[in-house]
């Protein structure tokens, strides 16, 4: 019997390289109160978000390691600087972003993306936004699309209201260590019934080695409103680690959509441990398209409240774990109301010892009745050195409801393999179809730009010498 | 194109099946292999594909004097070969449209083939295969029934227009109408340069596609061939006259490992 691996290789990682590190000002290596007080003064804050971030530090010291999921143990935060800025504005028109900083974005196609299909782009580097703008006609329509750190300062009012509610400093180790030294990311406001067509995106950069990144993004949709979010990252390959620990709230007001989308891209040196969670209140949804290709270890498992009636979530997940890689994700649904429905469908793709694990978590309150739920998950494993694990967890507090649970594991057929060669694909072709094939039903529900990023990552992933 | 198997061995898990096939097969003409299940029929045409999990363990497949053991299942495909499987397998995820494209630039060499021109020749020959236009946007295969399948088979030889096709068993489990067609597609290349191998357990599908040459295998090797009068011979006698011509008595029944 013949080796059932197929000959595939992973092409190198095409957005590994990096500028010299001209950042303006960074903070020394590790943390403790007074990097934190840095951090804080630099942006001329209010006394109210520097108190936050100093419980937040108390709270990250407390809390312990989880002991769950992929191993951090490697982890060191002394030898991380948690704080680089990257310029000294932030600009409005790519013309004025340092050179450096705009050759990178340009290599990665972000000026091109934005002109041909986005309403608006936000550029980070490092710690700071380096570009943020929006379509004029957005904003004279009251959406708001800026850095969290404007926001603190010209929209106190809704930043009060709704910062730090949906995930709370004391959530996790990750989320308290966020608030403690977040930097940058997103604020997005719609206003009542304003929908908006197109994306907008954030895009997000580490250039620094042993560099932690911790942008904050926080969306608010109005009553009846809708928007596209749209996240990617990457960064360069050093010898040493880094850490992305990003904290996103999404809050859907009565009747709001919003469908928050993901290509995380990260260098095999990433680890990647980002808390994201959405509330949805009265017949309103929430959708978190989760695409997870890069990063030497990722947890992440988006989750969705359903605070009110006829809410409802979905959660689409999509991982790559290639040789060296962790991919712990899934998603987490808690029904907290009436006749709220749920959707999470987790594809995995595992290869040269690449683990991809599922972990996802469905609670139902006490009480609530018609809740509807759905999970799917299904795992590729491309050889025998890869591995796969399924973890659905479920809390049902309530007998009206319907779960359902569908896990399916499978492997790239001998006989799929042999079918397709027997009409001229080499062996790496024919295995690349078959991944994308096993994607297709997923990738196609993402708007076609983002599908057809997403198959390129992959088939870079999957590339070998065809011929 | 010239097909010569000499000496052919081949076993599956380390049971022998083939065991000295002598074949000689050329373009311009239709050849039929018959034989009662187990006698290593599947087996061949797997073998001449390069199926991994058979091992060639004696003998050579010579193509226009090449032997082509050493060579991957595409690169044998790449020489014009083609099988239509006995199971086809199921790719979800890939539409009809989108494979049939790739595997007919591949085919195509150096130029891809024109989009427009590509799906109005795809469409002309589903339509003659009487198949249903919706299948381009269908995932290969999947949850097709087994006759759809079979066409889908056919439909595929018609685009890639090799230059030799092997016919696995492509008959069994159709009916009637389905057989007809299939072999209007088959009969739709025959000429000069096109040759076939159809493997089948039954006549009847030799009287839509008229052979040039039978060949009975039985038992791993090729007992007999002649013309179009084996086939009624068998019609006639059954495969009973082939055992007790032709048969080995003391070999096992290999029947379980073979078909399928």
């Amino acid at each position: 019997m013949s080796n059932p691996s197929p000959a595939v290789e992973i092409e190198d990682y095409k957005f590994g390289f990096h500028y010299p590190d001209a950042s303006v000002f960074k903070t020394r290596k590790g943390l403790d109160e007074e990097v934190v007080r840095a951090i804080s003064q630099h942006k001329n804050e209010p006394e109210w978000m520097t108190d936050f971030r100093l419980r937040s530090l108390v709270e990250f010291r407390k809390k312990p390691m989880p002991n769950w999921g992929g191993d951090l143990s490697d982890i060191d935060f002394d030898e991380i600087y948690y704080y680089a800025k990257p310029s000294e504005n932030q600009s409005k028109s790519w013309d004025d972003v340092p050179e450096s900083i705009k050759e990178t974005f340009d290599r990665i196609g972000i000026p091109e993306a934005e002109r041909k299909f986005l309403a608006g782009v936000g550029a980070q580097y490092d710690s700071e936004m380096v570009y943020h703008s929006i379509q004029k006609e957005l904003s004279d329509q009251g959406v708001l699309f800026c850095d969290p750190e404007t926001a603190v300062r010209e929209h106190s009012d809704i930043v009060k209201k709704y910062f730090g509610t949906v995930i709370p400093y004391t959530d996790n180790k990750f989320a308290a260590l966020n608030s403690a030294v977040w930097s940058g990311g997103s604020f997005v406001y719609i206003p009542p019934g304003v929908k908006v067509d197109i994306p907008l995106q954030a895009y997000f950069r580490i250039n620094s080695e042993n560099f932690g990144q911790f942008e904050r993004t926080l969306i608010i949709a109005d009553e009846g409103s809708f928007v596209h979010y749209v996240e990617g990252c990457t960064a360069p390959i050093y010898a040493t680690d880094s850490l992305h620990s990003a904290v996103v709230e999404i809050i859907a007001l009565k009747g709001a959509r919003v469908r928050y989308s993901t290509v995380q891209n990260w260098s095999s040196d990433v680890y990647n441990l980002v808390t994201k969670r959405a509330v949805a209140y009265d017949n309103a949804t929430v959708e978190w398209v989760d695409g997870n290709i890069g990063s030497k270890r990722t947890m992440k498992y988006p989750s969705i409240w359903l605070m009110g009636d006829g809410a409802h979530g979905e959660v689409l997940s999509i991982a790559f774990a290639g040789k060296g890689q962790e991919q712990d994700t899934g998603g987490k649904a808690v029904h907290a109301a009436d006749n709220t429905s749920s959707v999470i469908t987790s594809k995995s793709i595992s290869k040269d010892g690449g683990i991809a694990t599922y972990r996802g978590h469905i609670k139902v309150e006490e009480g609530v009745k018609n809740a509807r739920s759905h999970v799917v998950c299904d795992a590729l494993i491309i050889d025998p050195e890869s591995e796969t694990n399924t973890y659905p967890y479920m809390d049902i507090l309530s007998d009206d409801v319907t779960i359902e649970h569908e896990a399916k594991v499978s492997r790239i057929s001998e006989d799929q393999l042999f079918y397709l060669m027997s009409r001229g694909m080499s062996e790496s072709e024919a295995a690349m179809m078959i991944v994308n094939g096993f994607l297709e039903p997923l990738v196609k529900q993402l708007p076609m730009e983002y599908a057809v990023e997403l198959n390129r990552l992959i088939e870079l992933e999957m590339e070998g010498s065809v011929g | 194109m010239k097909i010569q198997i000499n000496d052919l061995h081949a076993e599956i898990n380390g049971l022998p099946i083939l065991k000295g096939v002598n074949l000689e097969m050329e373009s311009g003409a239709v050849h039929a292999l018959m034989g009662p299940n187990g006698s290593g029929k599947s087996t061949l045409s797997n073998v001449i594909f390069g199926h991994p999990a058979y091992d060639v363990t004696g003998g050579e497949i010579l193509v226009d004097g090449e032997n082509i053991l050493e060579m991957g299942t595409d690169e044998r495909a790449m020489l014009g070969l083609f099988l239509a499987f006995q199971y086809p397998v199921e790719i979800p995820g890939v539409t009809v449209g989108r494979f049939l494209k790739r595997a007919a630039d591949l085919h195509a060499g150096e130029g891809e083939t024109k989009t427009t021109g590509f799906v109005k020749r795809l469409r002309e020959m589903m339509d003659y295969l009487e198949i249903d236009q919706q299948f381009i946007n269908r995932y290969l295969n999947t949850g097709f029934s087994g006759g759809e399948k079979k066409r889908m088979e056919i439909l595929q030889m018609l685009i890639l227009k090799p230059t030799f096709a092997i016919l696995d068993e492509t008959d069994s489990g159709l009916d009637i109408d389905a057989l007809k067609i299939v072999s209007k597609g088959v009969n739709k290349l025959r000429d000069e340069g096109f040759g076939a191998l159809i493997i089948t357990h039954y006549q009847r599908i030799l009287n839509h596609i008229r052979p040039d040459h039978v060949h009975i295998m039985y038992q791993g090797r090729i007992v007999t061939s002649g013309g179009n009068e084996l086939v009624d011979q068998l019609e006639a006698k059954g495969y009973d006259f082939i055992k007790q011509e032709f048969g080995i008595e003391e070999e096992h029944d290999v029947e379980s490992v073979t078909s399928g």
